[in-house]
């Protein structure tokens, strides 16, 4: 049992560190969920892919460095503590690319891959209907066969980041009369500007559209873009969701740059003793968040696979990401209200993770099942 | 970078958490509480015989240690079986010993700590855990204190210089000096005077009661042999709450494993009660804390700072006893009841809370160096 790093390691962390030096944007770039700040953003996702920053762990035929696990954790460790901008990819990198990687064909990755490790395709998920959230599998968005590929149509919602984003992915319902629900699911991707295609952005809790509703009309896709096989979409989609809710969503090197601006913050007020179990804290979660991460990328590394225990991933850094920024909001008092702060975005950020990517009550039901052994019961 | 632990390790626990299963620790715990020592005695020998304390004792006085990731291992299923005795004072024991400048008074003690012929404890405070049945009594305190013969507890001014800490300003992790059994501040441990070490006498009266029956907590006796002036207390501070987090972790997952057991049996309104959901989500925020709070306790055995040893001590303390408050409140009133044998875990996880420093001291601890990790 140890915690060294190599000294290919420690190169490629220096290399990484010397690159965001020199490139990280001096001041912040304005929010990303507004039209101004989404373009900066998707700028910025060219510039790190010119160096082959934007998507260090994939292959370098797509652009990446072939970076194993704990290279990738480096890299994020150095990232958020050069104080780099948030990454408008997000989605894509994180939930679609692990999906091709397993499911999609080598003529998809080709296709795919590359304008989205430059950011000239940003993708959006599409998951969540007015009628399926939690229950997701009772989604009623239609796939129906049409010459040469699929025709869609129904409503998505709550799609992060679709207001400005160019493609979609998603599930959608090919065969209507199934058995059970999660049968006869099929996952497309989509132009969120083809003809059919109507997004009407949603303004999250501060008014900023960072999510939007998708109606589709008959939106013809071709059959190269269906991942997987047809009626195959759930099971894709949930090794998809183990990405999200695990390792690849939220890396430690976020937390614990965000625990070391709040200890700042709070020395720079002197320390005040009535925050110091919460700044306490917030050092104290972003290492069990780093150390319990190294675990699972140890676990990775010698050929096991994630599985349930993202839950407890999800539930912890959600939870965590929330009490971090309440505790820099309380700090600064009067200002703590104003969205002008430095931790306003942040904070309402925050307050979305215990909601996506599954609720906090769906992980807890899945770590009570399947990591307890407790019986399954009416939700 | 492997940040996990390997098969010998594993086969370690394994061979431990077996051979204490086979012997019936809580009617041995029972039996400790009343102050009969001999069952306890020989299980204590049996775990020293599986080389446990000869892990916190260094090569050269018969040990095979310092090994703190094998003793974190051992401490788990220490705490997992809920063992009675001074087992933490032992190892913060032989640490203290083992550091001191001057050889002979380890030379003279541990060997036989190592072998389990002999019983450690330790005290910092007015309390000192099982000293009827401990062998070597040592006492860490301040001269000024030293000089009195009156436990601590009785001349515990609210004011004046005490443990020699400053003014408590927010990163000096100061704390309070000397509360409750067998603890001590950081800033004790940090920049005080130099303290002396002795070897106390036996008790001359009974133990006060603990709300965890197997610890007897009898008052610290300044008076004795003078062992050492200690310049730092860091090493034996370091280690008593590594190996009570690593206890803590146990005594949590103990509990969350016969809790889970419970509510899949038990019955009401026709269904398991850990069907319900309203009991899988305390129960799945049990599982969350303990298993955050293990790479915390694991990370501090390979780095062995005070930061990383004081947030994986109030992380454990802490998801221990969250996972003790769950427990009763699922059993129900059964779980409320001294006779049943849940009761030696719950209390256990209280009493782990405060001993080798307080969840607030561990904190301040955290932010002693002024950095995040």
């Amino acid at each position: 049992m140890d915690l060294d790093f190599t000294p290919e390691q420690d190169a490629f962390r220096a290399e990484a560190r010397t690159w965001l030096h020199a490139h990280v944007p001096s001041a912040p770039l304005p929010s990303l969920e507004t039209e101004e700040g989404f373009a900066v953003h998707r700028a910025w996702e060219s510039e790190l892919a010119a160096d082959r920053w934007s998507v260090v762990s994939w292959p370098s035929a797509y652009g990446g460095r072939d970076a194993d696990i704990v290279r990738w954790l480096v890299f994020e460790e150095e990232y958020y503590a050069a104080g780099a901008p948030g990454r408008v990819s997000q989605n894509g990198i994180s939930l679609l690319a692990p999906t091709l990687f397993d499911h999609g064909t080598e003529e998809q990755r080709a296709r795919v891959l590359p304008s989205m490790a430059t950011g000239e395709v940003i993708w959006a998920q599409a998951w969540s209907e007015p009628e399926a959230g939690s229950d997701l599998a009772s989604l009623r968005s239609r796939a129906v066969r049409t010459n040469g590929g699929w025709l869609l149509s129904g409503q998505k919602t709550w799609s992060s980041r679709a207001a400005f984003a160019d493609r979609a992915f998603g599930l959608f319902r090919s065969e209507p009369d199934t058995p059970k629900p999660h049968q006869g699911l099929t996952y497309l991707m989509f132009d969120l500007r083809a003809p059919g295609v109507t997004v009407r952005p949603i303004g999250r809790l501060d008014g900023k559209p960072a999510f939007a509703e998708l109606f589709l009309d008959e939106v013809f896709v071709p059959d190269e873009d269906v991942i997987g096989e047809p009626g195959q979409g759930w099971r894709i989609a949930m090794s998809t969701a183990g990405n999200e809710r695990g390792l690849m969503l939220r890396s430690p090197g976020r937390f614990l740059a965000s625990a070391d601006r709040l200890l700042k913050l709070w020395q720079s007020q002197g320390g005040p003793e009535h925050a110091r179990n919460h700044v306490a804290d917030a050092l104290i979660g972003a290492r069990a968040y780093q150390l319990f991460t190294y675990a699972a990328a140890s676990r990775f590394l010698q050929g096991e696979t994630l599985g349930p225990e993202s839950s407890l991933n999800k539930v912890f850094w959600s939870e965590y990401d929330i009490a971090l920024h309440e505790t820099a909001l309380d700090l600064l008092g009067p200002e703590g209200e104003l969205t002008q702060s430095d931790w306003s975005e942040g904070y309402v950020f925050s307050l979305a993770g215990p909601v996506y990517a599954g609720t906090n009550e769906i992980q807890r039901d899945i770590i009570a099942e399947r990591l307890l052994g407790l019986p399954k019961g009416r939700r | 970078m492997r940040f996990l632990l390997d098969t010998e390790q594993h086969a370690f626990a394994d061979t431990l958490n077996a051979m204490l299963t086979a012997a019936d620790t809580p009617s041995v715990v029972r039996d400790w509480s009343r102050g009969e020592h001999a069952s306890g005695r020989a299980l204590w020998r049996r775990i020293a015989e599986a080389g446990v304390f000869a892990l916190a004792v260094p090569e050269a006085y018969d040990g095979m240690g310092p090994l703190p990731v094998e003793l974190t291992v051992v401490f788990v299923e220490l705490g997992r079986h809920a063992v009675p005795g001074p087992l933490v004072e032992t190892v913060a024991a032989a640490a203290l010993l083992a550091a001191l400048d001057d050889r002979a008074p380890a030379k003279r003690l541990l060997p036989a700590l190592a072998s389990g012929t002999s019983v450690a404890t330790l005290a910092t405070g007015p309390y000192t855990l099982d000293a009827d049945m401990a062998d070597v009594r040592l006492t860490l305190a301040a001269p000024a204190q030293a000089l009195s013969a009156r436990p601590a507890f009785e001349d515990k001014a609210p004011s004046g210089p005490k443990q020699g800490s400053g003014g408590g300003s927010p990163q000096d992790g100061t704390g309070r000096g000397g509360g409750g059994a067998a603890s001590i501040s950081g800033s004790a441990a940090g920049n005080s005077a130099p303290t002396e070490l002795r070897l106390a006498p036996p008790p001359a009266g009974p133990p006060h009661l603990s709300l965890d029956p197997a610890r007897r907590l009898f008052p610290t006796l300044r008076d004795g042999e003078l062992l050492a002036t200690v310049p730092h207390l860091t090493p034996a501070l370091t280690w008593a709450r590594l190996a009570t987090a690593a206890q803590a972790l146990g005594v949590g997952l103990a509990l969350l494993d016969r809790t889970v057991t419970y509510v899949r049996q038990r019955t009401q309104f026709g269904v398991p009660i850990g069907s319900f959901q309203a009991v899988k989500h305390q129960l799945a925020d049990a599982k969350i804390a303990l298993e955050f709070a293990r790479p915390l306790l694991f990370g501090a055995a390979l780095t062995m700072t005070e930061q990383d040893v004081a947030a994986a001590k109030v992380t454990a303390c802490e998801a221990a006893y969250a996972t003790a408050r769950t427990a009763l409140q699922l059993h129900g009133a059964i779980g409320y009841t001294a006779e049943y044998d849940l009761s030696l875990w719950l209390t256990k996880a209280r009493a782990l809370r405060t001993a080798w420093g307080t969840p607030d001291e561990c904190r301040a601890a955290v932010l002693s160096d002024g950095r995040r990790w």
